[in-house]
């Protein structure tokens, strides 16, 4: 039998703040952290919304020479990071040396960080570029940053996989830890609104030109129109089981039970997306039966294409209303790498508290054939959670977490 | 054309813009004979730090110069220097 | 039951010639592809050589549309994708999409159209506030590099797990790292694995003239890249591509594949020390070495040839011998070592893939590539680095590495599964 891998910590830089008891609160309230944009003017854009993490000065968190160095994501997820050892109660030095590692993944990199030093290289010549551009923008920064800061020498990985790829990097922490890693902090932190990342958002298509922050991103509701880009995510210790109850570890969330990911047949090809088979596939790899499901956080593209298809792959394996479905993300925009990781998350506390957050702001499409949450918390026995997460182009991943005796 | 000055506080100045501080350190106090290293400025630091000498002076500081003066003392006198055969030239 | 991942096509896109003979060719005469940059005027820079393709795409069977909507990374890895599976035989039997994935290595993306786009939406750094209005509509897929997972699935029909592994400048391996792991798990059966980079653009040139990374051996760039030879002075930044068509064991002999070598072991380890700087005793990558070595079951003694990291910086080369020297003990000294960046240049995350390829050309050809313009040795880079002459010698067993900015560094071993043809 494979050693299991717990979920022994968490920390996270969300719209709703910096820390998990804040985001917690104000995701279990039902409370919306969409607003119009502040970080750069959004008058000259179609779009004017985002899930802003606002108030947050990476010197109260950062030693100011890192801080000179890092985008705004780095500096984000090494906050979380250093939250999620905190939780765990595990000091990185505690670790025997090549046993700890570090798996993030990354959508947009260092784009705000990049963007700056792009405006010194065109506007001002070659010589403006910052020494720090050599790695600050590039996708690996932030796995190399939190390794080179809590000293992990084992395994690192970065992986970009759009929205999805928060789940397929925290499965290859899960892999590298049956292959022998005591302990991998894993997850992901995206941040790309500055006007640069906000062109990239604009250029899907898909980005809500709502300008009520409850009334814009509003996935199985018949006025989808799009989501909300957010910024931010959640960084979570992993540990091996036998690692975890050999140091005591006695903060342990649920353990990662299953996970699954496939592509979607080329545009155009007719045949089925890949997401059905995606939660199957995940539910055999945790050996639990639909039935044994008790909570869904979808995906929640918001869009008619995507939430159709969603429904679809959930009726399919579930069956109509069977199962509590939620989307939380709907208080503080899709976070990209980050998204899925902050739903993990959010599925270990719905575990620990025994309840389900609410898709606030969404009034559900009675199109769609799914018991979706919305509006209040639900109280409700949580053994098992899925998360689905799918990202541009054709990414499919889902995760199953289940409760730890 | 006179010659331009480089000064302590410059260099702290630009220290400050492009590496910033670590905060065992206090570039206020006695520094001057101080390696750059113990002042918490690694390599790439200096090359930020020597990037913008280069910049705002207009100067040209050759690869090794952190190397052959690795204390603020011997880095303002080093650059003076090159301002002064700029000057001169 | 004990799955084991092999390598049976393989597709390049290398500096000095495309396709896998011009690629070897290259290699075993030793030439070097270095040259002035041409794909833009580089004049302003410090460092103005590089290792560069030219590259037609469609020539090679990309649609307008295609090359329209992709960077010229995403475009080498769908080519060399297409050659890779032709290579295999895979696209003549009828393989299974939903157990076929994607891992493909990228270290700086799209970072070509991410300038270019970047000069028109910001009227050349004038405006801080973009025009998106002069976007492209591709621009999303230049920022988030998985559309380069996306274009190969598309391109191979893949529907399995597909991904982008972006590790920096060790993707290469890790990449085909990650697809070995989820053959190995029962997760996929083939991967279409490699890696792209096509960074040769105004802002890495800017960003590695700042560091002081980069070759200024300008009047000479056939001679710019170094590897261990005492007058180095940094790496020459290249391109290119390597995928590869990676398979279960079993399933590739029972449809008779050519197969070219297993994924046999594999290892990354961070410094968790310095974004670029290394410790001088190469304690983690000699770490990464051992564990790759241990994972294969193989022992020092048992490699034939080691495909170095090599980049030709002052800090790189000694950094790596001593890991060699830590990793490998007195085997260090009697094995062949060479770096290929010596001829087509470090093309950040991809070379990793492409010094792959090289390693299964040698254990094909049982030839070792040289390291070129060594002719000067650095008294501390003291082991076997091959110049100047490619060799003959019986491989069987190869050790390739990689080191990375993030302090991440990488060992694959690569062997010959018993009773494949040698």
């Amino acid at each position: 039998m494979k050693a299991r891998t717990l979920i022994t910590g968490v920390g996270m830089a969300t719209p709703h703040g910096i820390g998990v008891a804040d985001s917690w609160a104000a995701t279990r309230a039902g409370k919306n952290a969409i607003g119009r944009i502040t970080r750069f003017d959004p008058s000259p854009y179609p779009s004017r919304l985002a899930g802003e993490i606002r108030d947050f000065d990476p010197r109260d968190h950062l030693p100011d020479r890192l801080v000179r160095q890092t985008d705004r994501s780095s500096q984000l997820a090494l906050t979380a990071a250093a939250h999620a050892f905190e939780d765990a109660g595990v000091r990185p030095a505690d670790v025997p040396e090549y046993g700890g590692g570090v798996v993030t993944a990354a959508g947009f990199g260092g784009i705000e960080f990049g963007q700056n030093e792009l405006r010194n290289l065109w506007s001002r010549g070659s010589r403006y570029v910052s020494v720090y551009q050599s790695f600050a923008w590039f996708h690996a920064a932030t796995s190399g940053q939190i390794s080179v800061r809590h000293e992990l020498r084992g395994h690192a990985g970065v992986l970009v996989g759009d929205q999805a790829g928060g789940l397929d990097a925290l499965a290859q922490a899960r892999r590298r830890i049956r292959r022998g890693s005591r302990l991998i902090v894993s997850g992901g932190v995206d941040a790309s609104l500055c006007s640069w990342g906000w062109a990239a958002h604009l250029a899907t298509g898909q980005i809500s030109a709502g300008e009520h922050p409850e009334r814009s991103y509003l996935p199985f509701d018949r006025a989808a129109d799009g989501h909300v880009p957010g910024e931010g995510g959640a960084l979570l210790i992993l540990e091996d089981e036998r690692a975890a109850i050999e140091r005591g570890a006695d903060n342990v969330y649920c353990e990662i039970a299953g996970y699954a990911s496939t592509f979607d047949p080329r545009p155009g090809d007719g045949r089925e997306p890949g997401l059905r088979r995606a939660i199957e596939l995940a539910l055999a790899d945790a050996a639990l039966g639909p039935w044994e499901i008790d909570l869904v956080f979808a995906d929640a593209a918001a869009t008619a294409r995507m939430d159709r298809e969603e429904a679809e792959a959930l009726i399919a394996v579930f069956g109509a209303f069977a199962v509590p479905v939620t989307a939380p993300k709907t208080a503080i925009g899709r976070l990209c790498g980050g998204g899925a990781p902050v739903d993990v998350v959010m599925a270990a506390l719905a575990i620990r508290e025994g309840l389900i957050p609410p898709t606030v702001h969404v009034e559900p499409s009675p199109e769609y054939d799914i018991d979706l949450v919305t509006t209040h918390p639900r109280p409700a026995s949580v053994r098992t959670a899925l998360v689905i997460a799918r990202g541009h182009g054709g990414f499919n991943s889902a995760m199953v977490v289940r409760a730890v005796d | 054309m006179s010659q331009q000055e480089f000064t302590l506080q410059d260099l702290k100045r630009i220290l400050l813009d492009g590496a910033g501080a670590d905060e065992s350190v206090d570039l206020d106090g006695d520094i001057l004979d101080t390696d750059f290293e113990q002042l918490g400025y690694e390599s790439l630091a200096l090359l930020e730090t020597g990037g913008r000498i280069e910049r705002e002076y207009g100067v040209e500081l050759h690869d090794e110069i952190f190397t052959d003066n690795p204390t603020p003392r011997a880095l303002v006198a080093a650059v003076n220097a090159q301002l002064g055969r700029m000057a001169s030239a | 039951m004990n799955r084991r991942a092999v390598i049976t096509g393989v597709g390049v896109l290398a500096p000095g010639g495309t396709g896998v003979q011009n690629f070897w060719d290259l290699l075993t005469e030793g030439r070097t592809a270095t040259r002035r940059i041409t794909l833009f005027d580089a004049g302003s820079f410090r460092s103005r050589v590089a290792a560069e393709i030219d590259f037609d795409p469609a020539g090679h069977g990309l649609t307008p549309q295609e090359i329209q909507r992709m960077d010229r990374a995403a475009q080498f890895a769908v080519v060399g994708a297409r050659e890779a599976i032709a290579d295999s035989g895979l696209a003549t039997v009828a393989f299974d999409p939903h157990r076929t994935g994607v891992s493909i290595g990228s270290g700086a993306g799209a970072v070509r159209r991410l300038d270019s786009e970047y000069r028109v939406v910001s009227d050349d750094g004038r405006l801080d506030l973009v025009d998106h209005a002069y976007a492209s509509r591709h621009l999303y897929r230049q920022c988030v590099p998985s559309s380069f997972a996306v274009e190969v699935a598309w391109a191979t029909g893949a529907e399995g797990p597909a991904t982008v592994v972006s590790t920096g400048c060790t993707s290469g391996l890790d990449a085909v790292a990650h697809a070995a792991d989820l053959i190995r798990d029962g997760t996929a059966d083939v991967m279409i694995t490699g890696a792209t980079d096509a960074p040769i653009s105004p802002i890495t040139l800017a960003s590695f003239d700042a560091i002081k990374a980069t070759s200024t051996r300008n009047d000479e760039p056939r001679a710019a890249s170094r590897p261990f030879d005492a007058d180095r002075d940094g790496f020459v930044l290249g391109e290119g591509a390597a995928v590869f068509v990676l398979e279960e064991l079993t399933g590739a002999r029972d449809r008779g594949a050519r197969i070219y070598a297993e994924i046999a072991g594999h290892a990354t380890r961070s410094n968790g020390f310095h974004m670029t700087g290394l410790r001088p005793d190469g304690r983690e990558l000699a770490e990464a070495i051992t564990a790759a070595l241990d994972e294969a079951h193989t022992s020092p003694e048992d490699v034939d040839y080691v495909s170095a990291h090599g980049s030709g910086t002052r800090q790189n080369d000694r950094h790596e011998t001593a890991a060699l020297k830590r990793g490998l003990g007195a085997h260090a000294r009697r094995t062949p070592i060479s770096s290929i960046k010596s001829m087509v240049g470090h093309s950040l995350g991809s070379v990793g893939s492409l010094e792959i390829a090289a390693s299964v050309l040698a254990m094909r050809h049982h030839v070792v590539p040289p390291t070129a313009n060594l002719h000067t040795p650095d008294p501390e880079c003291d082991l076997d680095y091959v110049p100047i002459t490619a060799r003959e010698h019986r491989t069987d067993t190869v050790l390739t590495v990689a080191s990375g900015f993030g302090g991440l560094q990488s060992a694959m071993v690569l062997s010959r599964p018993d009773g494949s043809a040698a």
